[in-house]
């Protein structure tokens, strides 16, 4: 737990030795905020229910997504499959130490870092232009369950397409491919709520749903009581059978691994 | 000016070849920019499942909007698109060896630039097109055609100063390469839709002050024949040339105002 405790810092750190990255980035997703909020209100123009989302809804949606992107890592992570790559993986698999364990680790100490630096101030920016919508006490807490595991969850994917490089020395295509499918499929690109019923029921059973539209979800306080208990066990079972599938994918490749030169 | 196209086409001739060296790596990442450059217009598909128009435009129209924003961008990207890693040549010293050769830095770096792999996108961008244009009904002019043909290279050169724009914020700040993002992403984003959706302020400053507006909104008014819901005047139709000029006049006037006070991070 101390172990853990200490890459967790290192994974911080990492990003908080950036700072205009960061205030640049959260710049972009505060420009995409106000894009993707205009598209939406346009559509309110002649409806005022989507799948049971009003125009505040889906506003609140667009502010919180932004402000979610870089907490979950929603786009492409490379990094494990760039030690693969290079060999340096043979030194992590040395340690007494499981590398999903340690990249799990460093991934929950850079999630509350984006989750401040990236995440509030373009929310906060959203709040003072828009009216937006906000959560009950009880749903702010389970928003903030629901965000971590939403973490833990993109996380087990990220892993398993970054192992991908165990096998295939091109592994851009791959990455890129499963972004996408991320991207679209969590409810990014446009809510959940916006699509036909039989893909919005398929993008919530599949883990992507798990990773932004779930949390919206309990903040927007659409899921209460029984119904709310239900989709965080769904979240925590996709975090759990994620990490198991990387785990043995990590098994079956480094019976196998073949490293190139270094 | 002929040397110079000279000299383009033999790097950029010498880089293709090596980046067609790796044909698996290549038909992969292809296929990947390609499939993922389809999100933005599921995502338009998903929005017309549930109106039938946003404010006065229909599906069909905004796919012209969208095929144009994302064929010159792709484009663009294609061209120079490696200026995102330009801060990288700042960090690491590099830039300091295209202060000693016989050619202009800007030239440089975008001779240096050019990836072959994102015609998927222009491939992506060529289809959306091909299928607005076969859903709606335009009564093409010989002025028409003459529109939608300059705003291409129109809009190309206008992303393309955003771009350079952008990219030398890197000469004072190494690690804020994010900013540029926002005009270059976030630009063709917004030039996806009706520019009459957004809020006047945003419609100012981005379409404007960044002149977006004129990278589709404009011709794409004239060359389907709609009246302008925002009521301004119809010359602004055929800026788009005047106005990639300008913006072109203006990039490279910034890139060299920035390399003046370019400090070596040594290296």
């Amino acid at each position: 737990m101390r172990l853990d405790w200490e890459i967790a810092k290192r994974g911080w750190r990492r990003y908080a030795a950036y700072p205009w990255a960061t205030v640049a980035g959260a710049f972009t997703n505060t420009i995409f905020g106000f894009l993707l909020a205009y598209i939406l209100l346009a559509v309110y123009r002649s409806r005022t229910d989507v799948g049971g989302f009003d125009a505040a809804d889906a506003v609140t949606y667009v502010w919180l997504s932004q402000s979610m992107i870089m907490t979950v890592y929603i786009f492409s992570w490379w990094e494990l499959a760039w030690r693969i790559r290079d060999g340096s993986i043979t030194t992590d698999l040395l340690r007494p130490l499981n590398p999903q364990r340690y990249w799990l680790a460093f991934d929950l100490g850079r999630a509350p870092y984006h989750f401040l630096f990236r995440g509030l101030p373009p929310f906060v920016l959203g709040a003072l232009v828009f009216e937006l919508r906000y959560p009950s006490p009880l749903d702010a807490l389970a928003f903030v369950l629901s965000l971590t595991l939403a973490v833990v969850v993109s996380f087990g994917f990220r892993f398993i397409y970054n192992s991908v490089a165990f096998w295939l020395l091109d592994f851009r295509g791959v990455v890129t491919l499963a972004t996408t499918v991320v991207v679209f499929f969590s409810g990014m690109a446009i809510p959940l709520r916006f699509m036909p019923t039989a893909l919005r029921d398929l993008c919530y059973a599949l883990p992507f749903g798990s990773v932004i539209q779930t949390p919206v979800d309990i903040w927007l306080g659409k899921r209460e009581g029984a119904a709310l208990l239900g989709v965080l066990a769904l979240q925590l079972f996709w975090a759990v059978a994620l990490l198991a599938i990387g785990q043995l994918v990590l098994r079956r490749a480094t019976r196998k691994v073949v490293v190139q030169g270094g | 000016m002929v040397d110079a196209v000279l000299v383009w086409r033999r790097l950029v001739g010498a880089q293709i070849r090596s980046q067609l060296q790796y044909r698996l790596s290549f038909a992969l990442d292809a296929f990947g920019s390609f499939w993922i450059s389809f999100i933005d217009f599921l995502v338009v598909l998903v929005i017309f499942r549930n109106v039938s128009r946003l404010n006065a435009w229909n599906v069909h129209e905004v796919a012209f909007l969208y095929a144009l924003s994302s064929i010159t961008f792709a484009v663009t990207d294609m061209l120079i698109g490696q200026l995102d890693q330009f801060p990288q040549k700042i960090r690491d010293g590099n830039f300091d060896i295209l202060l000693v050769r016989p050619r202009g830095t800007l030239f440089q770096v975008i001779a240096g630039d050019f990836a072959l792999r994102r015609i998927a996108r222009v491939l992506q961008g060529s289809i959306v097109l091909a299928y607005a244009l076969s859903t709606l009904t335009i009564h093409w002019t010989e002025l028409r055609v003459l529109v939608l043909l300059v705003s291409i290279p129109s809009a190309v050169v206008i992303f393309s100063s955003i771009w350079v724009v952008g990219a030398c914020v890197a000469f004072w700040t190494t690690d804020g390469g994010e900013f540029t993002n926002a005009f270059t992403y976030g630009g063709t984003a917004m030039a996806q839709y009706p520019f009459d959706i957004y809020a006047t302020w945003l419609r100012r400053l981005l379409g404007f002050v960044i002149p977006l507006a004129f990278v589709c909104y404009f011709p794409a008014l004239y060359v389907l024949g709609k009246p302008d819901p925002l009521g301004l005047p119809r010359f602004l139709e055929f800026c788009s040339p005047a106005v990639a000029v300008a913006s072109a006049a203006v990039a490279g006037l910034v890139w060299r105002f920035a390399v003046r006070h370019y400090r070596s991070a040594g290296g």
